[in-house]
C-alpha cells in the first residue's frame, strides 16, 4: 500500500462517510414536513365564550 | 384507473427502500473489479465526478418526475411520462420504465436464489471443496456449474428436484409475498430491517477480512495491506505509463459513469415509481441525496474493502484479477472462504448479505409493474400480482431452462441491464430538461425541500447529462452494435432470448394503449396545469369523468 493509495482510500472513505453522516443527521434531526402540521383541534381560536 | 391510496409510512422508510433498491450485487462484486481494472484509487476521481454530475442530478430528476406524476394520481412510468410530456409518444416511451424492471427481475431473482442457495449450502454444510487446496478452484467452478446447470440447457428442469430450483421457487414466492402486502406493510417494512441487517453482516465480514494479517507466513507478500494496495493504489491502466495518464483515457471515465448509473438504479423506472407515492409537501432533495449516499456507503466503504483484498490475501494477483461478477462472486470467493479461518460461517454471512442486497433490489423491480397493471387495466392488487407473477415466472423459467454457459442470462443483462437503462436515463433527462422544463422542475423540487439544489443543477441536467448519456450510447453503437446484431443472428438461444424481450415489449405496448384510452376517458392526464400548480392533489372525487 503506497502513500498515494492511502490518500485515495482515506479521501474516498472520508468523503462517503461525511456525506452519509451529514444526510442521516439532517434526516433524523428534523421531523418530516408532515409532522409539523397541526390538526385543527390543536388551534386555539380564543373565541370561546364570545 | 384504480385510485391507489398507497403511501410511504415514513421518510426513513422510503430512503431505505430506495437505497435498498440501489444496493445490490454490483456494489460488492462489480464495483471493486471495475475500480481495480481502471486505475485503482485513480478511478475514484472519475467515479466521484460521475456521482456528483450526472449521477445525483438524474436521481433528483427521477424523484421529481415521480412526485409530480403522483400529484395526478399516477404511479407508473408510462402514465407519468404521459403527464409530463403531454403527448402520447411519451407514454409509449415509458414502456422502457416497465421493460427494464420486469426483464431484469426475470434473471435477477435467479441470481438472488443462487445467493440464498449458497448461504444455505454453507449453513448446512452442503458445499465441500475437498481437502486438497490445489483442487479448490476447480471444485468451486464445478459446484457452481452443477448448482446453476451451466453445463447443459434444460438441466435444471429435467424432472428431478434440484435444490437450486427449490430455492428459486422459495425466493420467488417471498418476493411476491412482500409485494402483495403493499408498499408500506411489505416493501418498506422489509427494507427497514433488511438494510441494517445487511450492513451488520457486511461489517462483520469486513472486520474478518481486515484482521487477516498475513495468513500464510511463507508468502509474506500476500497480506491485507497489499490486498488493499491492489485495490486502492493509483496505477496505470493496461498499456498506460502512469496513473495520471489513466485519467486521460475516455474508457476509464465511461467505466466510472457506467458503474454509477448501474449502482444508483438510475434508468430502472424504480425511483419514479417510489417517488410517486410521496405527498406534495414531502421533501425529495434530502431524501434523494440520503438514499444515494447510503448506496455509496455500501459500495465504497464496504464493497471496496472486502472483496478484492480478501481474494488477494489468499489467491494473490490471480484471484484478485478475476473481476467478473459471477467469477468473483461464485468461483473465487468460495475458494477464499475455504482458506479463511471460520470461513464457512463468514461465507454464510456473506452470501446471506448478498441475498438481502438482491431481494431489496428485486422487490423494487416488481412495484412499478404492479402499479402499471393496476392503472392500465383497473385491476386490484391481487389480480395485478397474479398476472405479474405469471409473466415473470414464465420469463424466469425461460432463463433457468437456457442455462448452458448462462448465455440467456448474460444476454439479457447486456441488453436490458446495461444498454436499455442508459437509453431510459437519456429519455428521462430529455423529458425533464427539455420538455417538462428545468425551471418548473426545480421549483417543484423545492416544495417541502429541506435542502436547496445546487446552482449548477439546471445546467448539468439540461446539457451535460444528456450529452454524457448520448455519448455513452453513441460509443456503444460505434463499438458494439454490429457485434450485438451478429450475436443475435448467429446463436439460436440468444435469438430466442431476444424474441422474449420483443414479445414482452409488444405485450406492454398493447397494455399501454389500453391504459392510455382508459386514462383519457377518465381525463386524468389532462388536468389543467393550474390545478397541479395550486398544490391540490387530485383525489378520486376530483377527477372529472
Amino acid at each position: 500500500m503506497t502513500t498515494s493509495g492511502w490518500i485515495f482510500m482515506l479521501a474516498s472513505l472520508g468523503f462517503v462517510l461525511v456525506l452519509v453522516g451529514y444526510c442521516f443527521y439532517r434526516v433524523m434531526a428534523k421531523p418530516a414536513a408532515a409532522d409539523h402540521m397541526h390538526a385543527p383541534i390543536e388551534i386555539d381560536t380564543q373565541d370561546i365564550g364570545t | 384507473m384504480s385510485q391507489s391510496k398507497e403511501q410511504w409510512g415514513s421518510r426513513l422508510g422510503i430512503i431505505l427502500a430506495v437505497a435498498g433498491s440501489a444496493v445490490g450485487l454490483g456494489n460488492f462484486l462489480r464495483f471493486p473489479g471495475q475500480a481495480a481494472q481502471n486505475g485503482g484509487g485513480a478511478c475514484m476521481i472519475p467515479y466521484f465526478c460521475a456521482l456528483i454530475f450526472p449521477g445525483i442530478p438524474i436521481c433528483c430528476a427521477e424523484w421529481r418526475m415521480g412526485k409530480y406524476g403522483g400529484q395526478f394520481g399516477f404511479n407508473s412510468c408510462p402514465a407519468i411520462f404521459g403527464a409530463l410530456g403531454r403527448k402520447s409518444i411519451w407514454r409509449y416511451l415509458g414502456v422502457l420504465g416497465l421493460i427494464v424492471p420486469i426483464i431484469i427481475y426475470m434473471y435477477y431473482v435467479l441470481i438472488e436464489s443462487w445467493c440464498m442457495g449458497y448461504a444455505m449450502s454453507y449453513l448446512f454444510g452442503w458445499i465441500d471443496l475437498g481437502d486438497d487446496p490445489n483442487q479448490y478452484a476447480a471444485r468451486s467452478v464445478e459446484y457452481f456449474n452443477g448448482f446453476v446447470g451451466a453445463n447443459q440447457d434444460g438441466l435444471m428442469l429435467d424432472g428431478r428436484l434440484h435444490i437450486s430450483v427449490v430455492v428459486w421457487i422459495l425466493v420467488f414466492a417471498v418476493n411476491f409475498f412482500y409485494v402483495f402486502r403493499g408498499l408500506s406493510k411489505g416493501v418498506e417494512k422489509f427494507c427497514t430491517w433488511a438494510m441494517p441487517v445487511m450492513a451488520i453482516c457486511a461489517i462483520v465480514v469486513l472486520v474478518r477480512v481486515l484482521t487477516l494479517g498475513t495468513p500464510n507466513p511463507d508468502k509474506p507478500e500476500l497480506s491485507v495491506m497489499n490486498g488493499l494496495g491492489y485495490m486502492w493504489n493509483p496505477k496505470p491502466v493496461a498499456g498506460g505509463e502512469s496513473w495520471l495518464a489513466a485519467l486521460a483515457q475516455p474508457k476509464v471515465w465511461m467505466a466510472a459513469a457506467g458503474q454509477i448509473f448501474f449502482s444508483l438504479s438510475v434508468g430502472f423506472g424504480v425511483i419514479i415509481n417510489y417517488a410517486s407515492y410521496l405527498r406534495r409537501k414531502d421533501d425529495i432533495v434530502l431524501s434523494g441525496l440520503t438514499a444515494s449516499a447510503t448506496n455509496e456507503f455500501f459500495e465504497v466503504c464496504l464493497g471496496g474493502l472486502i472483496t478484492i483484498p480478501a481474494a488477494f490475501v489468499f489467491l494473490g494477483l490471480a484471484g484478485a484479477e478475476k473481476t467478473g461478477v459471477f467469477s468473483l462472486g461464485f468461483h473465487t470467493l468460495p475458494v477464499v472462504f475455504e482458506y479463511m479461518p471460520g470461513g464457512h460461517f463468514f461465507a454464510f454471512l456473506w452470501f446471506f448479505m448478498l441475498f438481502l442486497a438482491a431481494i431489496t433490489s428485486s422487490l423494487s423491480m416488481l412495484q412499478p409493474a404492479i402499479a402499471f397493471l393496476e392503472e392500465a387495466l383497473g385491476i386490484g392488487r391481487r389480480g395485478s400480482v397474479a398476472l405479474l407473477g405469471f409473466i415473470t415466472g414464465l420469463g424466469s423459467l425461460f432463463v433457468i431452462f437456457f442455462s448452458k454457459d448462462l448465455k440467456s442470462l448474460t444476454f439479457l443483462d447486456d441488453t436490458i441491464g446495461t444498454i436499455t437503462i442508459v437509453v431510459l436515463a437519456a429519455i428521462q433527462t430529455i423529458l425533464f430538461g427539455w420538455v417538462f422544463g428545468v425551471k418548473r422542475g426545480v421549483k417543484f423540487a423545492h416544495e417541502g425541500a429541506e435542502m436547496r439544489l445546487p446552482r449548477f443543477f439546471p445546467f448539468v441536467i439540461k446539457y451535460i447529462t444528456p450529452l454524457y448519456l448520448l455519448t455513452m450510447l453513441g460509443l456503444w453503437c460505434w463499438t458494439d452494435l454490429k457485434k450485438y446484431v451478429n450475436q443475435i443472428a448467429s446463436d439460436d438461444v440468444i435469438a430466442l432470448t431476444f424474441g422474449l424481450v420483443v414479445v414482452v415489449t409488444i405485450f406492454l405496448l398493447v397494455l399501454i394503449n389500453i391504459g392510455g384510452r382508459r386514462w383519457k376517458a377518465e381525463s386524468k392526464g389532462s388536468l389543467p396545469e393550474s390545478e397541479i400548480e395550486s398544490g391540490v392533489r387530485p383525489a378520486a372525487t376530483e377527477v372529472r369523468p
